[in-house]
């Protein structure tokens, strides 16, 4: 079982022609991802590793039929992108770029709500149903199927817990990135909620970090909602407050979004927090036994 | 991008929204100059950092004289480490109440946020959450009359003064809006015989929206190092310790500065120099740490996108051209490991395979 997207799911690639789009086409046909066409547009006609390519994201509906894409563009263009993708009907948009306007951002949001569409990211590696379809860029071979769903705002540190993991024998259902940037579309709950409905998830590692609300958010879910036992790594102890620490997100405003802050709503909810990434799975070890 | 409060104003003109009538200033000389055309006046430091009147950076005046003795004060003040350039000089206003008012962006809501309140003039942080209005504003839409009356509802206005909010919000809406910014705070918001003035004007501009905003003036808090970091589009942040840190992704980054810390030691950075990344940027950005004089250099590459052969390309290129004298703690795992420890072993540099034994390496080095 898996959450979001199954072996199943087929998908665009808007911008694929570029060398982040082609080079992960070819990564994500190479886990199992049904990649049906690709977009970029004044490029229709092409091929990227098999993949047709069209000049519009209609165009390419025309011609196949799909549920979901993923974005590859410089930041200016996403908003325009994501909007034709909702417009055309797709119900899963993973937006990889960082540096997206909060206020493009928020449109696309506001829009995709209206669709009954959810949006992965922006500034997220996207998604990824362990052993039968990836949405994303992650590195393929750390994601083997097992009973673990993961949900985490960044991206290297959660391939540096996802392996350490995979290292110890215990795979993953689904693993979603929620992007680092203060307006994203999926947030801890939304994961969590189908985490806990799903039959084959049996425990949940939440990935957060510094700024914003999103941990205390979850931890009031956790406390009032969860069954499954949820398992947190926190980064940004050590970060002085006011200073953005590569993620727009993460920063602490006016004193809030502290470490210390969600430490306490995390626990006080009965999640077991790590204090370093190693000691993630055998936590999880030990709740799964 | 934070907008000094002259800026802020400037902009509120721009957009109708109204101001006290004032003069921009550098020197004494010139304040008391200002405070005889203007009168009554206030006499308000230009520096970003907040809690600037408890400083002692806001002062009044009743004439040029002492106009001129206030600006040369606060002229020499220093706000969190930096001395205000700049003074404003306004005419002092007759305020019958202080409210307080603002928009931001509301990261769960994914949606503006009006925040209002009939407690003006003190710390937002100590207004009690009951006596401060929310209303997200949902971006199909945009900000309705009705939205309006509704905040006003709550807050128990109505009346003249419900009339004064529902003229003096679009235009605030509008300008956030079309500056793409990330925070317009008004605090306090006068209320006067002659309607609602903004008192004060704190603006933030989203900087990734920037490119689109040519007319804007460009303001920047960073240290020396910060900015040439950004010029090489690196995320980098000073910190105070001896330790200095590279890897590739923010919550990694993050992650490892956490380690150090606890197992003893302290970070002299935070450097993300991002995925996927060519040889010549990681180059330099092994170069700016170098030259920031650490006394260990921990490197903690997990390759997704970043490509190890290609860090490790870099790094020996960096220590054939500039010398690395000082002891490394290098660890390199992911994409194309094998090819970039074979770089790296040819040149008898050890790595390490685990972040946790890297980082514990790099602290007994600094120690």
């Amino acid at each position: 079982m898996s959450v979001y997207i199954n072996e199943n799911t087929r998908v665009l690639v808007q911008g694929i022609t570029g060398r982040q789009g082609s080079f992960h086409t070819g990564q994500m046909l190479a886990y199992g991802t049904k990649l049906v066409g690709g977009v970029s547009p004044g490029k229709g006609g092409q091929e990227v590793e098999g993949v047709p390519v069209y000049n519009s994201t209609f165009e390419a509906l025309e011609n196949h039929e799909a549920e979901a894409s993923i974005l590859f563009m410089p930041a200016p263009f996403v908003k325009d992108a994501a909007m034709e993708a909702l417009d055309a009907g797709l119900k899963l948009l993973v937006l990889i770029p960082e540096s997206i306007p909060l206020h493009d951002a928020m449109e696309i949001m506001a829009y995709a709500k209206q669709k009954n569409a959810v949006i992965v990211g922006p500034n997220t590696f996207g998604l990824v149903s362990s052993g039968s379809s990836k949405i994303g860029i992650m590195p393929n071979r750390y994601f083997i199927p097992g009973p673990v769903g993961v949900v985490s705002r960044s991206g290297t540190l959660c391939y540096e817990i996802v392996g350490h993991l995979t290292d110890s024998g215990i795979g993953t259902t689904t693993v979603v990135g929620l992007g680092g940037d203060r307006v994203v579309g999926l947030h801890f709950i939304d994961v969590l909620k189908k985490f806990e409905d799903d039959g084959d998830t049996r425990a949940v590692i939440m990935v957060g970090e510094i700024g914003g609300s999103a941990e205390e958010e979850a931890a009031a879910h956790i406390a009032a909602n969860m069954s499954k036992p949820v398992i947190a790594y926190l980064a940004g102890k050590s970060a002085p407050p006011g200073k953005r620490m590569g993620h727009a997100g993460a920063i602490i405003e006016r004193g809030r979004g502290t470490f210390e802050s969600k430490v306490e709503a995390l626990t006080g909810a009965g999640v077991k927090v790590a204090d370093l990434p190693t000691q993630i799975s055998p936590l999880v070890q030990s709740v799964l036994d | 991008m934070k907008l000094y409060e002259y800026l802020g104003k400037e902009l509120f003109n721009r957009f109708d929204i109204p101001v006290p009538g004032s003069r921009l200033v550098e020197n004494a000389e010139q304040a008391g100059a200002a405070a005889a055309e203007l009168g009554d006046v206030v006499i308000k430091s230009q520096v970003l950092t907040g809690k600037r009147g408890k400083a002692g950076g806001i002062a009044f005046a009743s004439d040029p004289e002492e106009a001129r003795k206030e600006a040369s004060r606060i002229l020499n003040m220093s706000f969190s480490g930096y001395a205000a350039e700049k003074l404003l000089v306004e005419e002092k206003i007759a305020i019958e109440q202080e409210l307080y008012l603002a928009i931001t962006i509301d990261g769960t809501a994914q949606r503006p946020v009006v925040l209002a309140s009939l407690d003006g003039g003190m710390d937002v942080e100590d207004v009690p959450e009951e006596r401060m209005i929310r209303w997200p504003v949902d971006v199909g839409i945009g900000l309705q009359p009705y939205m309006i009356r509704e905040i006003c509802r709550q807050m128990g206005v109505s009346g003249s003064l419900q009339k004064e909010f529902l003229k003096f919000l679009p235009k605030l809406y509008r300008m956030f809006k079309e500056l793409d910014a990330e925070l317009a705070e008004i605090n306090p918001l006068a209320l006067t015989p002659q309607g609602l003035i903004a008192a004060d004007a704190k603006v933030t501009i989203d900087d990734d929206a920037l490119y689109r905003h040519p007319e804007l003036p460009r303001i920047s808090e960073k240290t020396d190092l910060e900015k040439k970091a950004e010029e090489l589009d690196l995320a980098y942040v000073e910190l105070e310790g001896d330790i200095a840190v590279m890897a590739n992704g923010a919550g990694i980054t993050m992650a490892t500065l956490d380690m150090v810390q606890h197992y003893g030691g302290e970070p002299a950075n935070f450097l993300d120099f991002g995925g996927g990344a060519d040889v010549e940027k990681t180059s330099k950005s092994l170069e700016l740490l170098l030259g920031t004089d650490p006394r260990v250099l921990l490197i903690n590459i997990f390759g997704g996108i970043t490509r190890c052969d290609v860090v490790a390309e870099a790094f020996v290129g960096v220590k054939k051209s500039k010398g690395i004298d000082l002891p490394v703690s290098f660890r390199l795992v992911g994409t194309n490991e094998e090819e970039g420890r074979a770089i790296l072993e040819k040149e008898g540099i050890k790595t390490f395979e685990s972040m946790d034994e890297a980082v514990r390496h790099a602290v007994e080095l600094s120690g």
